[in-house]
C-alpha cells in the first residue's frame, strides 16, 4: 500500500481493509512497538475547511508513530478563487511532506490533489463526496466489536443525500456483502443516483425508507448521522422531519439484541443522552478508533508493510 | 455562381464532411470542433436541408483539414447519427459513423457547480465515462455525478 491515495473507500477491497483493522489492532494493543515508526517523516495537513476533530485525529496518529505534521489551515476563503490555487498549494506541500491530508469543500478536491502530489493524498472529506477514513474507522469499529461485518442488517439513518461519511460508510460495508442495507431518511434527503446505481452494480440488497422505527427491529448495526436544517427548503419541513429521528431508548426498546448505535460524530441531538450508558452505544467507541485507524493508514500509505523507521 | 462556392458546396477537394447531423445542430458540431481553425479551413455548413433517411439534416464541409476519429466522436455527444466522410483529391477515402468515446475529456462541463473541475483558476480538466448512450449519462472522474443530455444541451445553448 506504500504510496497509495486513499481517495474513496473503494479504492480498497475487503482483504485490504482487514489487513488494515489487524494493524490497527496491533497498534492498539502494542503502541509502544510503533513509537518510532515514521520517526524522520512528515505529514502535511491541509484543512480547507474547518474540521479541528479529523484534523487532530490526524495529527495524533503522526505523533504517535513518531512523525512531524504540517498544518495548514486556510478557512477564510468562501472561494477558491482567491489566492494561491490549490493546485499551486498541493505542488509546494508536495515537496515537504511524505503524505498530504486533504479537506476541501469542494467535490473532486482530493483526487486533483492526487493527480497533481506525488506524495500518497489522503482525502478527509471532499465536499458532499466522500470521506474515507472515517469509513474504515466505522467498520473497524464493527469488525472489532462484532467480529464480523459480513452478513449483518445494517440502517444508515439521516442526510443521506449530502452526508459523506454516510455515502462511505454505505460504500464501505457494500464491500462485506451486508444481508440487507436499510436507507432511512426524509424523501428529500434520499441517497443520491449516481450511489444507488453503484449499489446495484455491486450487487447490494437495499432498501429506501422513511420509517425508522419500522426499520429498527431488523438491524444489527443503526449508523446515525445528522439532519442539517440548511438542507432543507422550507424550515417547517425540517422541523417536521427532525422529530420522527430522534433515537432515544424509548425506540430502542423494539431494538434487537446487540444492536449496534453508531455516530461519526459530533452529534447534536439526533441521539439523545439517555443512549450514552445502554449496551446498545457504540459511538464513543467508535472515535477511540479514530486514532489507531488513521495510524495504521498512515504507516501503510508511507512506509508500506516494512517495520520501524528508515 | 462562382467557382468557390460550387467547389465548398457540392464537391471538396481535401477534407471532412460530417453528414447526417440532426436539423439545426451544425452550429454546436463546428462549436465543439473549435472550428475554423484559422483562415485555410473553409466551411461550407449546410442546414435544414432533406435526407431520404432523416427528413431533414445538417451537413458541415471543412476544406484542407482531416478531422481525426477521437475529435469526431466528440460530435457524437450531440450529433448520434453524424457519419464522417474524409476527402482526398475528390475521392471518398474513409467513411464511419461517430461513436460516443468511452472518455471524454474537455469539452463538456460537468454538471456539479461544486466540482474540481468546475473552478476556473484550477487545471482540472473535465474528465468523464460513458455511463450510458441512450439516455445519455456521463459520469464525472472526480465528484462521480451524473451530466446528463439535458445539461450537455444546455452548455451548448440548445433548450430543452
Ligand atoms: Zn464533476
Amino acid at each position: 500500500m506504500k504510496g497509495k491515495d486513499i481517495i474513496s473507500i473503494l479504492d480498497f477491497d475487503a482483504d485490504e481493509l482487514i489487513d488494515i483493522f489487524e494493524l490497527a489492532k496491533d497498534i492498539e494493543g502494542n503502541p509502544e512497538k510503533y513509537r518510532d515508526t515514521l520517526h524522520g517523516y512528515v505529514l502535511a495537513l491541509l484543512f480547507f475547511e474547518p474540521s479541528t476533530r479529523t484534523m487532530y485525529s490526524f495529527q495524533t496518529a503522526m505523533a504517535r508513530l513518531g512523525g512531524a505534521s504540517l498544518v495548514f489551515s486556510d478557512t477564510s476563503k468562501t472561494s477558491i478563487a482567491k489566492g494561491e490555487t490549490l493546485g499551486d498549494t498541493i505542488r509546494m506541500f508536495d515537496g515537504y511532506a511524505d503524505a498530504i491530508v486533504i479537506r476541501h469543500r469542494i467535490e473532486g478536491a482530493a483526487k486533483y490533489a492526487a493527480d497533481i502530489a506525488e506524495a500518497p493524498v489522503i482525502n478527509a472529506g471532499d465536499g458532499t463526496h466522500h470521506h474515507p477514513t472515517q469509513a474504515v474507522i466505522d467498520l473497524y469499529t464493527i469488525w472489532k466489536y462484532r467480529g464480523v461485518i459480513e452478513g449483518l442488517n445494517i440502517g444508515v439513518l439521516g442526510d443521506l443525500k449530502y452526508g459523506r461519511a454516510s455515502t462511505s460508510f454505505i460504500y464501505g460495508v457494500s464491500l462485506f456483502k451486508p444481508s440487507k442495507l436499510y436507507l432511512i431518511s426524509p424523501e428529500e434527503l434520499r441517497l443520491k443516483e449516481e450511489v444507488k446505481s453503484d449499489l446495484d452494480r455491486m450487487g447490494v440488497d437495499f432498501v429506501e425508507t422513511t420509517d425508522l422505527e419500522g426499520s429498527l427491529k431488523e438491524l444489527d448495526v443503526l449508523y446515525v448521522t445528522r439532519i442539517q436544517k440548511e438542507r432543507f427548503p422550507d424550515p417547517a419541513e425540517y422541523e417536521r422531519v427532525k422529530g420522527s429521528y430522534v433515537v432515544n431508548m424509548e425506540l430502542l426498546k423494539n431494538a434487537k439484541e446487540g444492536l449496534m448505535v453508531m455516530h461519526p460524530l459530533p452529534r447534536v441531538d439526533e441521539i439523545s443522552t439517555d443512549v450514552d450508558s445502554s449496551p446498545y452505544a457504540y459511538y464513543f467507541k467508535q472515535a477511540r478508533c479514530g486514532v489507531p485507524i488513521r495510524m495504521a493508514l498512515l504507516k501503510l500509505v508511507i512506509i508500506g508493510d516494512k517495520n520501524g523507521c528508515r | 455562381m462562382d467557382v468557390d462556392r460550387e467547389l465548398l458546396v457540392r464537391k471538396i477537394k481535401d477534407g471532412t464532411v460530417i453528414d447526417h447531423i440532426p436539423a439545426g445542430s451544425a452550429l454546436n458540431v463546428i462549436k465543439i470542433l473549435g472550428l475554423p481553425r484559422g483562415s485555410r479551413n473553409r466551411m461550407a455548413i449546410i442546414m435544414y436541408t432533406s435526407s431520404s433517411k432523416m427528413g431533414l439534416k445538417d451537413i458541415v464541409k471543412v476544406e484542407g483539414l482531416e478531422l481525426t476519429s477521437k475529435e469526431v466522436n466528440m460530435i457524437a455527444l450531440i450529433a448520434p447519427t453524424a457519419t464522417i466522410n474524409i476527402v482526398r483529391d475528390y475521392v471518398l477515402v474513409k467513411k464511419e459513423r461517430v461513436k460516443i468515446p468511452e472518455l471524454i475529456e474537455g469539452i463538456i462541463k460537468c454538471s456539479n457547480p461544486n466540482c474540481i473541475s468546475n473552478q476556473d483558476r484550477e487545471t482540472a480538466v473535465p474528465k468523464f465515462r460513458l455511463v450510458s448512450e441512450e439516455p445519455l449519462i456521463l459520469r464525472c472522474e472526480y465528484c462521480e455525478r451524473y451530466t446528463y443530455k439535458k445539461d450537455i444541451l444546455r452548455q451548448f445553448g440548445i433548450g430543452r
